[in-house]
This record gives structure tokens, sequence and C-alpha cells, in this order.
């Protein structure tokens, strides 16, 4: 069974039912277990779980400790290119906004890398619109082999690829693939992406897939939390990566749960996603998927961040510019959206060290 | 005289330590001490030799023998290319060959370990093979060369102690060179178990990682290994269902 074939199975499924049935006895006898399987993931994001915050967050805490120790991650993303085809609604990249479009030229990318690898940061995570037509694969490519030369792990996110372009980026050194898939919901997805490529929801759900095949060491999902019922949308994402994990074990995952964050154009209707529910969403990911990696983003606060930590967060993102050339020029284009943690890398490592954890710098690299 | 050897060098700990997991690199050189550990495995992919002060290579005591890991790879052309790069930026010709193609268990691949082992050992390698404890492919690797064979006690960062065994038994009976239990250890009564069984040393660091006092804790690994090893030198008394007094009643009979 393929992924969009699972999705489909739950197509008529009550959820709201399911979460009504959920008792006090079910989320205790689950809690008591190591292993889970989907029923059981599924309650615990039910509303009735919440109760149960604290009983999660030491086990996912003991877990993350087993399998991760006392270690964070450290990244910066690098945005090349904010040229986009898309009609998104929740982006700042919608191609109606009007705002300032910029692609680096190989030089920028150059000194912008360079910016970026003296700050300290040895992981990077490049980005760009999707327009084949601005941003085509030759051109990340091209980037991919300068930036080489200063980081030890390069991730990508960027427009769905096919499988062997998938392969020709990780000959160039590519390692790592962040894709979201932003909603799960179809329905809600085709709502929200009007116009352009991404409006093709199988084409992204399947992208992951593509690139697990074309043997890329790690992957990171998650859907953009407050398109839809969070707890709906953080079921698909556990059960995706799930389907993940089993056909394709030599992949590393990595769980995100970016929250929508205000942007340059009109979308106005967004689900509150507050942070006990940001919270909830990650202790269920760690009970489910003991492996996988937990990334919060800058799109969160400073002090959230900090205290999710010992929850189970293994990857973080510091000194966050979302603007293309926001690292080292001066003449920049427009950013994607607002960040919430402003800080520099020095701060950010601090306030790790400050929680008992190991900042560190460098944890991969293609040998 | 009780001697561990392995590819030629005497060793006076049976303790071998990891680097990973660690909330600081400051802490690794005070826990080296408590532990009194002698080989210290690190995993070439993490190190930083671009970052003095990142670099893990530089929290180790320059005493220790460093023994690099190949963690990371998926198959033996992976783990032969990362064991070459080790020996080129000067970490020594000792290689932990550490071979993974399952991310959710953390299992060993015995087949690309045995394939990678043959090369390396002929390169003029120290290959210690991390495997899933099995008698042939264990057999196999000795014969290609291995200078000591790791079995695990359970899947790495598990802390679920000797799970395996009844097969590292087998291990320790049949294979001629050192047995290091490697991975699974939690606690040091895991380490004393291990050791009185007969295994030649431990390699532990999930459980020294993530102790809430891992400098104490290195002393009470340091001390299970040891208390552990000499039980075993001297020799457990045999299990018996029934008790057995001191002062049995038919003794005049003897």
């Amino acid at each position: 069974m393929n992924f969009y074939q699972k999705v489909q199975e739950f197509d008529n499924f009550d959820f709201d039912k399911f979460f009504g049935n959920v008792t006090n006895e079910r989320i205790e006898s689950i809690l008591m277990e190591d292993r889970m399987n989907e029923e059981d993931f599924l309650s615990l994001l039910s509303p009735n779980s919440e109760k149960y915050i604290e009983e999660m967050a030491q086990k996912a805490h003991n877990i993350s400790l087993r399998h991760f120790g006392r270690t964070v991650l450290l990244y910066t993303p690098m945005y090349l290119s904010n040229f986009c085809v898309n009609k998104c609604l929740y982006c700042g990249y919608n191609i109606e906004n009007k705002i300032r479009r910029k692609k680096l030229t190989l030089e920028e990318v150059e000194e912008e890398g360079k910016a970026i690898y003296e700050m300290g940061y040895r992981h990077i995570l490049i980005l760009t619109g999707e327009s084949r037509k601005h941003n085509p694969v030759s051109y990340i490519k091209d980037c991919v082999g300068i930036l080489k030369k200063y980081f030890s792990s390069i991730a990508i996110e960027i427009y769905p690829l096919e499988e062997y372009e998938y392969r020709e980026l990780i000959c160039c050194g590519v390692d790592s693939l962040t894709l979201y898939q932003e909603v799960y919901n179809e329905e809600v997805y085709k709502k929200v992406h009007v116009a352009g490529p991404k409006s093709n929801y199988r084409y992204r759900l399947d992208a992951p897939e593509r690139a697990a095949k074309a043997k890329i060491h790690s992957i990171s999902i998650g859907a953009l939390l407050g398109l839809e019922d969070w707890r709906k949308e953080a079921f698909f994402t556990g059960i995706h990566g799930k389907y993940i994990e089993k056909n394709y074990p030599d992949v590393e995952l990595t769980l995100s749960t970016p929250r929508i964050r205000p942007h340059a154009g009109s979308f106005e209707y967004v689900r509150e996603v507050t942070d006990k529910n940001i919270v909830q969403a990650i202790l269920a990911y760690k009970l489910f998927l003991h492996r996988a990696g937990i990334n919060i983003t800058t799109r969160e606060r400073a002090e959230f961040r900090d205290n999710l930590i010992p929850s189970g967060v293994t990857k973080m993102s510091a000194s966050v510019s979302t603007e293309v050339g926001g690292h080292s020029n001066k003449e920049k284009g427009e950013e994607q959206f607002k960040i919430d943690d402003n800080r520099s890398l020095y701060e950010v490592r601090n306030s790790i060290k400050f929680k008992g954890y190991n900042p560190i710098l460098k944890d991969w690299e293609s040998i | 005289m009780d001697k561990l050897i392995i590819g030629g060098t005497e060793l006076y700990s049976r303790l071998f330590i990891g680097t990973g997991k660690y909330s600081s690199n400051e802490i690794l050189p005070k826990v080296i001490k408590s532990s009194k550990t002698q080989v210290v495995t690190v995993a070439l992919r993490r190190v930083d030799l671009s970052n003095k002060e990142e670099n893990i290579l530089s929290f180790i005591d320059e005493d220790c023998i460093l023994l690099p890991n190949t963690s990371g790879a998926r198959t033996a052309e992976e783990a032969v290319r990362i064991a070459r790069l080790a020996r080129i930026v000067g970490c020594g010709n000792w290689i932990k060959i550490e071979i993974i193609s399952d991310n959710k268990y953390l299992l060993p691949d015995n087949k690309e370990t045995i394939k990678a082992t043959k090369i390396l050992a002929n390169e003029g390698f120290v290959v210690l093979p991390y495997m899933n404890p099995d008698l042939m492919d264990s057999k196999r690797m000795v014969e290609v060369g291995a200078a000591a064979v790791m079995p695990l006690g359970a899947p790495i960062g598990s802390n679920r102690g000797i799970r395996t065994e009844e097969m590292i038994r087998i291990l320790i009976d049949e294979i001629d060179v050192p047995i290091i239990v490697d991975a699974g250890i939690g606690k040091p009564s895991d380490a004393i178990l291990a050791m009185e069984m007969g295994a030649d040393a431990v390699l532990v660091n999930t459980a020294l990682a993530t102790a809430g006092d891992p400098i104490l804790m290195g002393e009470a690994f340091c001390q299970a290994v040891d208390a552990g090893r000499k039980a075993y030198i001297s020799k457990v008394g045999p299990k018996r269902i029934n008790g057995e007094a001191s002062s049995p009643l038919t003794g005049f009979l003897r």
C-alpha cells in the first residue's frame, strides 16, 4: 500500500468520535507500554490526553535521552531565491504578493556561505521558492557545489523533485531533505494551494519517498499546523513518518511542528494552535517514533524553544534570516515569514548549555 | 598474568567508552579519568577538524587509544572509506566497524561487516567489528582478520542489559579473539554480568553519557568491570537447584 492509499483509508474516519471515546484508563494503559500502534498514537493526540502531558513528557524525555543523549544539533537556513510561481494563501512568496524578488548569484552564494561558515555552522539548509524557470535543479546543483567546500551537511528545502533529480543532488553533496506536506487534508490542501505546481497534492505527498528511493540520508517532514485541525494533521505526519521508517529503514527521520506565522499577503483564516498543543504533538511523535528526531524552528519564541529541549528536541535553527542573502548581503530579497527567535548562534548555544545540553555543530558528513 | 592484548597492544583497562550523547565536551576528560578507560571510541563523521573548540578529539587524553568508528555507514564500501579517512586524519589504525542500515533498531549488518573487516584487515587496520552475536559470522570475521569481535548485548542506546546472553556465552567459548560486549549495557551490574561470563571487555556509552553524574558513574563502571573480571578469574562456584548446608548431616560418611 502506498502512502496516498493509507491517507485515503481515513477519508470517512470520524476523528471526533474517536477522540470522544478516549478514556483515562486507555491513556494510562498506553503510557505503561514501550511501543505503541497507530490507534495508541491517535489517542495520545486526543483532547483528553492533555491531562497527561507531564507523564507523556517524562516518558518522551527518557526515550530521547536513550537515543540522542543530551545533545542538540544547530543549523541555519540560507535562502537562495524567493522567486515562486505558486499561489499559496499562507505564504509570503505567493506569486501575487508584490515583494522584492531576488536570486543569489553564484558569487553571492559563496559570500553568504562563507559568512555562515565563519559563524561556526557546519550544517546548512538551503531554500528556494518554487520556480523551475528561475531556480532550476542545475542552479541548485551549482550552489551545492560551492557550499560543499564549507559545510559537512547540506539539506534542501525546495520544490518536490523527480527521483533521478534527487539522485543527482545527492551525488553533488546533498544529504538531507526537508519537505513539509503543509496540510495532509486533501480538501484543505486544494483550498490553500490555489494555483501553481504546488497544487498537485499527490506529487508533494510522494516526494519524501522518491528521495528515500534515491538513497538520501535523512528526511524531515511536518505539517504546517494551523491550516486544519492540528490533532488530525499531527496524526497524518506521524503515520507518514512510520511509513517511511518501515519502508526505508536506512533513512534518518526528523519531525517538525511548524506553526503558521504572520507574513506578507492576505490569508486571514488560521486555526489556533496553542503552545500546549505543540508540546502535545511533539510528545506524541516521540512516544510513537522513538528514533525520530524533533526539529524546532525559530518560528517559535526563544523561551518556548528552550523549555522544549528536554522533551526530546534534537535539532534547532539559529541566527535565522528568512531573507534571500540575509546573512551577508545589503541588497536583500524580502522575507518569507517573520521569525520569533532572533538570537545569535552564541546566545542559542549558551541557552542550550544552560539547560544542561550540548549544542553541537556537526554530527554528519558524507564520506 | 591476566592480560588483554588487542592488535599487539597490551591493555590494563577492560572498559572501553564512547563519546556521544554527553551534555558537554568538557566533561569527557573527567569521565576518562574516573573510569580509568584506555580505549575511547569516536564517530569520525562527528569530528570537526576545522574547529578546535568543537573538535571532540581535543578532549581525549593523548595516552588513550583512539578507536574511530564508522557510525553512519550503511554499506561495507562506506565503512571502508570512513576508516581510510580516519587513518589519514591521524586517528591511528584501530577501527571499530559499525554498519547499520536500519535506523529503527540500529542493528548491525553482519554480512557487510564481514566484507569491510576483510578489506581493512588487509590494509593493516586493527579491526574491531560491531556485530549481531552469531557464531558463524564471528568465525568469518576472525577468519578475515578481526582483532576482536564486539557482539551487542541489546540494541544501541536501549540500556536493556545483556539480552543476548546465551549467544555471547557461545562466542566466549568458541571464538579465539577477545570478545568485547558493546551496546545494551545500561548499568554497572550489566557490565559485571558480561565480565563474569568471561567477556574480555565491555564498551559503554549511553549509560555513562546520560547518567545524572557521568563522572561518578565512570568510577562505578570501572569498579564493576574490575569486579566482574576478578569474579571470572577466581571462578564463580556452580549454581545448584537446592541449598547446600555448610555442615552436612552425612559428612561423616566421606
